[in-house]
């Protein structure tokens, strides 16, 4: 029996044919151009990125320029602010921008801590994630939102239920009395400290909770293991563990709260005065300066003035913003390292 | 043994004074839970309860009035639906390609760390300074407010929001994917495009829903870029209404039918806004 296969004569020959010679090159199906063209694009788009962070500090720089010449860094330390005279500085914006944002931090640090701990030691595992997004939520809800329900609703609740009560019960406190003196409007350096709380709450919540789940379970269950209670295991396993983490948070929700303009520009009474401390006078923060005055100031000194607020706000955040990405990535070095 | 008799009651009192700073934490734990939902279920129903009220056919169909008189916030919908919808169309192929660019071509080189942390500082820098920014170069250069300028701004927030998804949801694709493509002979922008790209368009679609949502309820970087009008305008070359600073306008003045108008146009956009969200997480969960 042949072992050939069975083959009629002219299949063979063709067989051969094609088996003697080399492959024919194909046209080739794109084009080399086409590689470098989709390369130049993709890098093109990250210098983009890069040119609009460079641009938006000289614009800041070349707008406030007028301004810079003329106060000097005399304008961070100065309070007065009159467009009649031509005369400002910066003292009373920065100000209620620093000090709304550290109410904000005094109160949404431990409820963020206390969520994420609820999160991450707590929750039955079905509840987790509803809740978790329930949070996330909050963050979405627009500042526009915070605002106006802050103005109208909040505000009043604030003025009747605790500035008035709280009055009438330090107001003759000497130093504790001044900080609660003014009116109970419910508009103020408090009630935009307490609708920045809100905002920053989710940011740094979810932070915080991602760092906790870092923590290695090793770690915790050898805690749990040695008789350690929940509150213990993370006060001082899983705290110290993701302590660069949490602080990152942290300036996370800070660089927010600094640089939130609508939701405080509702509540914080826009008036430049800082005449006194008191947490229930109106005030005025920068962003919000910057939101009521700038379309309609005139070119000039004013408008210059407005822009060296802006870049005083964004050298703030930038600043706040890079420790906050710096304590993050060491977290995660330090994951890399122990794992 | 004379460990094994320490008097029992300290250690005992021990015990017992732990477990009580732990059952008040947790306690306490617990009560941040509450708080934190407590806001979000407030600020819902007080939007639904005085939203829904001003809400009628008129609201969506007639123009911004003056104080004390009828209407609605037709225009300045319309003009919120041009501008983020312009702003998504011109931002997102930059953020994409720039993401592209951080995941496929530069892991691990400088410029694309440097972008990356430049992309982070974006992604949190107040808003308010964007609209500096385009105010600074656009609207002094053409000497008018306009609705390109707002669109510009809010291109410029939607795109590190695409940049830093793209990213992500690029280094999740499985290298084996693309070692495959390669192997097959493709070149690399084909690899890009048909493979990787193709396995993370959920999460891409999600970083575009997420960006969308972000802009629609941005007020700060519209006030002095696009301002506001009063009418019904598609002229882009012109100030243009828009849906946050009408409410802005109108929530801070003492009218009573304007702040009804502010109320029902709160309503419209926060359950767009968080539409969105909740679409872009059911999206990324399916994945």
């Amino acid at each position: 029996m042949s072992t050939t296969l069975p083959l009629s004569q002219g299949q063979a020959s063709a067989l051969e044919k094609t088996m003697a010679l080399p492959p024919t090159a194909k046209p080739a199906r794109s084009a080399p151009w086409a590689d470098k063209l989709f390369g130049a694009l993709a890098l093109g788009s990250a210098l983009l990125t890069l040119a609009m962070l460079v641009g938006i500090l000289l614009s800041l720089v070349f707008g406030a320029w007028p301004a810079i010449e003329r106060f000097g860094l005399g304008f961070l330390t100065s309070k007065v602010w009159d467009p009649v005279k031509n005369e400002y500085g910066g003292l009373v914006m920065i100000y209620g921008t620093l000090a709304t944002s550290f109410i904000a931090l005094l109160i949404a640090v431990p409820v963020s801590f206390g969520i994420a701990l609820f999160l991450t030691e707590l929750s039955p595992s079905w509840l987790k994630r509803p809740l978790g997004t329930a949070i996330e939520l909050l963050a979405a809800v627009p500042s526009i939102v915070y605002g106006m329900w802050g103005l109208l609703v909040f505000g009043p609740i604030l003025a009747t239920y605790v500035q008035q009560p709280l009055q009438s019960l330090l107001g003759n406190t000497p130093f504790l009395g001044s900080l609660v003196s003014g009116p109970p409007v419910g508009i103020g350096i408090l009630s935009a400290g307490i609708i920045l709380a809100i905002m920053i709450i989710p940011f740094i919540a979810s932070v915080m909770r991602d760092v906790f789940e870092v923590a290695p379970p090793l770690l915790k269950e050898s805690a749990y293991g040695l008789g350690s209670t929940t509150w213990e295991v993370v006060s001082k396993v899983v705290l110290p563990y993701t302590k660069a983490g949490v602080i990152g948070g942290i300036m996370l929700g800070l660089g927010r709260a600094l640089g939130e303009t609508m939701a405080v520009t509702f509540v914080i009474g826009n008036t430049n005065q800082l005449d006194s401390l008191s947490i229930f006078e109106a005030a005025n923060s920068i962003t919000s300066a910057l939101a009521n005055e700038f379309a309609e100031a005139g070119e000039g000194l004013h408008q210059a003035s407005l822009y060296y607020l802006g870049l005083v706000l964004f050298f703030i955040t930038f600043v706040v913003l890079t420790l906050s990405k710096l304590l993050l990535a060491r977290l995660q070095k330090n994951e890399g390292a122990k794992s | 043994m004379s460990f094994a008799t320490t008097p029992d009651a300290a250690r005992l009192a021990k015990f017992r004074a732990r477990n009580r700073v732990n059952k008040i934490a947790l306690v306490l734990s617990l009560a941040a839970m509450v708080f934190g939902l407590f806001w979000l279920a407030w600020i819902l129903i007080d939007t639904i309860r005085l939203g829904l009220g001003g809400i009628g056919l008129a609201t969506f169909t007639q123009m911004t009035p003056p104080p004390n008189e009828a209407g609605g916030i037709a225009n300045a919908l319309f003009g919120s639906f041009l501008m983020v919808t312009l702003a998504t169309v011109v931002g997102t192929p930059i953020g994409i390609m720039a993401g592209i660019y951080l995941a496929e071509y530069g892991r691990s080189n400088v410029l694309a760390s440097v972008t990356r942390f430049v992309n982070d500082i974006l992604l949190s820098a107040p808003s308010i300074v964007v609209g500096l920014f385009v105010y600074a170069t656009v609207v002094t250069r053409f000497k008018t407010f306009s609705g390109w300028a707002g669109v510009l701004a809010l291109a410029l927030l939607v795109v590190p929001i695409v940049i830093r998804t793209t990213e992500n949801m690029l280094q999740l694709v499985q290298p084996g994917l693309r070692e495959a493509a390669y192997a097959l002979g493709a070149p690399k922008w084909k690899v890009i495009l048909s493979i990787t790209i193709r396995a993370a368009r959920a999460g891409i679609v999600t970083g575009i829903l997420l960006a969308l949502a972000r802009v629609s309820g941005e007020t700060a970087p519209l006030l002095f870029t696009a301002l506001s009008n009063q009418f019904w305008t598609a002229n882009l070359n012109e100030p243009i209404a828009s849906l946050p600073v009408t409410i802005f306008k109108f929530a801070m003045s003492p009218y009573e039918n304007w702040q009804q108008l502010a109320w029902a146009g709160v309503f419209i956009i926060t359950m767009a806004v968080l539409g969105l969200n909740i679409l872009a997480r059911v999206l990324t969960r399916s994945k």
